[in-house]
């Protein structure tokens, strides 16, 4: 595999998307939304004094904790505590959420919409390989909704300091498993989604039934993300470790089964291609 | 230009299919190196997937193809490195610029920088580099289309209906530059179902029906096999008196194409048949020996390869000779 050639392949679409208004500018008010809107206004709501209700309810949830969980949550006032559950737990599949939802509309096109536009005639007859364009599609497909995360995650750790710092002794955040979670394992997610998305974009007739499928692959990964961070409560580190590891087995598993479903006549829209 | 010895590009009993339909059945063609081929049929003959054929964008069914001694099955990527392809759509990236094109498909094939504002100058597009695809007529989208081709100098150029869509002024534009390519000493293979353009570029025609080659060679060959017999065309002030010809002695054939286009044995009864006509009080208003076009060549060429061998359901695909009574 040459990697410059990946890269020239990656770089045509991230220059497409780039100039494309219609597609960056809806991409920054989702990362809006959820790294800044949303963390604002709850730890907001949270770490007002006339917050009492909210706060109560938040902490009777956090009893029933197990033990070791909820000792480790620092803090001396409920309203402490409350704000830093927020922000380190109940916000984690958030970080999943925005690269996939990002990074899938990416995908849905990675193929299909080369066929539709024409410019699968153009890959077809390039010296490039096969997994060179595959590699080129999903490197494109997923640098936007990851980029898209880790300024969303800077921005984000600003806020939740800023909001709820003062009142769990200072700066906290990001915590380990915060660390784990943005590079150990929304990555692998992330490639997971994209190697089915990008594999059905070959396969599908169009853009739309594309756009469609990606639905429907990326709600049990949206899922299983929820899933996973109610373990960061127990142990944040070592949920991280162990369901970033195996989302990175089933992401080298899902990008080279992808390469194999993918060929020349699927770029070119004809056969089955088999 | 005189086509060389050294075989380039060769399909050997090629064949494949989609589902059911058969695209190419049994191709076999055989394009010297530095020679011009112009693959004529109607749509659907197959062109475009002989093309795809060559590159190796698609696998046989059956058969061997060479490319300059490789197998694009097997060296795939060395074949398409010494291909340029302009496919009927030009397939342009319309977001970016006309050099952004450029330049990305400069990286893809590992063509120098410089060769950019070459090929622009050369297609005269390079005035309108800087603007985006989306904006260009379809005329600059195929001159941008075929600098892309040309930029790493390519060995073989495939031009798939290069100039579909186009002006006539623009089609002329293109047809020249492809001329110009022609000249450089390039393996060329253009498939087009116009006639005229295959005039004055091909060394060989390969005349395409439902995925076959049903006949090839130099125009000037093809035209000694299929039309051995002179075409005279013929008008009056009163196209009803021409209708007796057909029964004359001499006369192999006539049809109706704007004028009557009279198929005879001999150029030398003309003269005895324009007596009898004017005796006959015919007032003749055109008689001029026809010369032998490709356009005629393609028709009788058809006209005879269906009268040897019609296959089945082929005849129906095959565009016909306009034929019928005086209108």
């Amino acid at each position: 595999m040459r990697w410059g050639k990946v890269w020239t392949v990656a770089r045509i679409d991230l220059h497409r998307l780039f100039i494309s208004k219609d597609y960056w500018v809806p991409m920054v008010i989702l990362g809006g939304i959820f790294f800044v809107f949303i963390p604002w206004v709850l730890l907001g709501v949270v770490t007002r004094p006339q917050s009492i209700s909210v706060v109560q309810q938040i902490g009777e949830v956090l009893t029933s904790l197990p033990g070791a969980a909820s000792e480790n949550i620092p803090g001396d006032t409920a309203q402490g505590r409350a704000a830093y559950s927020l922000a380190v737990f109940l916000l984690a599949p958030v970080a999943i959420v925005v690269p996939l939802t990002i990074s899938s509309a990416v995908g849905a096109q990675a193929i299909v919409g080369e066929r539709e536009r024409g410019i699968g005639e153009f890959l077809a007859h390039s010296p490039l390989t096969i997994k060179e364009i595959y590699a080129g599609k999903l490197v494109a497909s997923a640098l936007p909704g990851y980029l898209a995360t880790l300024g969303g995650f800077t921005v984000y750790a600003f806020i939740v300091n800023l909001r709820a710092g003062p009142m769990v002794g200072g700066w906290f955040f990001p915590t380990a498993g915060w660390w784990l979670l943005i590079f150990w394992v929304v990555p692998p997610f992330l490639l997971v989604a994209l190697a089915i998305i990008v594999r059905l974009s070959a396969r599908v007739q169009s853009t739309a039934a594309a756009q469609q499928a990606a639905s429907l692959i990326s709600l049990p990964i949206i899922m299983a993300s929820y899933v996973a961070s109610s373990g960061f409560v127990l142990d944040p580190t070592l949920a991280a470790a162990i369901v970033g590891s195996i989302a990175w087995v089933l992401a080298i598993w899902g990008i080279a089964s992808g390469a194999r479903a993918i060929n020349r006549e699927r770029l070119l829209g004809v056969g089955t291609g088999n | 230009m005189t086509p060389q010895m050294t075989t380039g590009i060769q399909l050997d009993g090629v064949s494949r299919s989609f589902g059911e339909i058969r695209a190419v059945d049994n191709l076999t063609i055989d394009v010297p190196q530095g020679s011009v081929a112009v693959l004529l049929g109607p749509n659907g003959a197959g062109k475009t997937t002989t093309v795809r054929l060559i590159t190796g964008s698609l696998r046989p069914d059956a058969g061997s193809i060479s490319i300059f001694g490789l197998d694009p099955v097997e060296d795939g990527q060395a074949v398409r490195q010494r291909c340029g392809v302009v496919p009927p759509k030009p397939a342009l990236y319309d977001r970016l610029t006309g050099r952004s094109n450029l330049e990305y498909a400069a990286m893809i094939w590992d063509a120098p920088p410089e060769a950019i504002d070459e090929a622009a100058e050369r297609f005269a597009i390079d005035d309108a580099l800087h603007l985006k695809v989306a904006g260009y007529s379809t005329g600059m989208r195929t001159r941008l289309a075929l600098a892309r081709a040309v930029l790493h100098d390519p060995d073989i150029l495939l031009l798939d209906e290069p100039t579909a869509g186009l002006d006539p002024e623009s089609a002329r534009a293109v047809l020249d530059l492809i001329r110009e390519l022609a000249g450089s000493g390039r393996t060329v293979i253009m498939a087009t179902h116009l006639l005229h353009e295959a005039e004055g570029i091909a060394d060989q025609v390969i005349l395409m029906g439902a995925g076959s080659a049903r006949a090839a060679g130099h125009p000037l060959d093809l035209a000694a096999r299929y039309m051995k017999d002179p075409v005279v065309i013929i008008d009056a002030e009163d196209r009803q008196s021409l209708s007796s010809l057909e029964s004359r002695d001499g006369v192999i054939g006539t049809s109706w194409n704007g004028a009557l286009h009279m198929t005879i044995e001999s150029i030398e009864i003309l003269p005895d048949l324009v007596a009898e006509l004017v005796n006959d009080g015919v007032r003749l208003t055109r008689i001029e020996p026809m010369a032998a076009t490709l356009e005629h060549l393609y028709f009788e060429m058809q006209r005879q390869l269906r009268e040897q061998a019609p296959p089945p359901g082929v005849a129906q695909q095959l565009p016909r000779n306009p034929k019928g009574s005086p209108p």
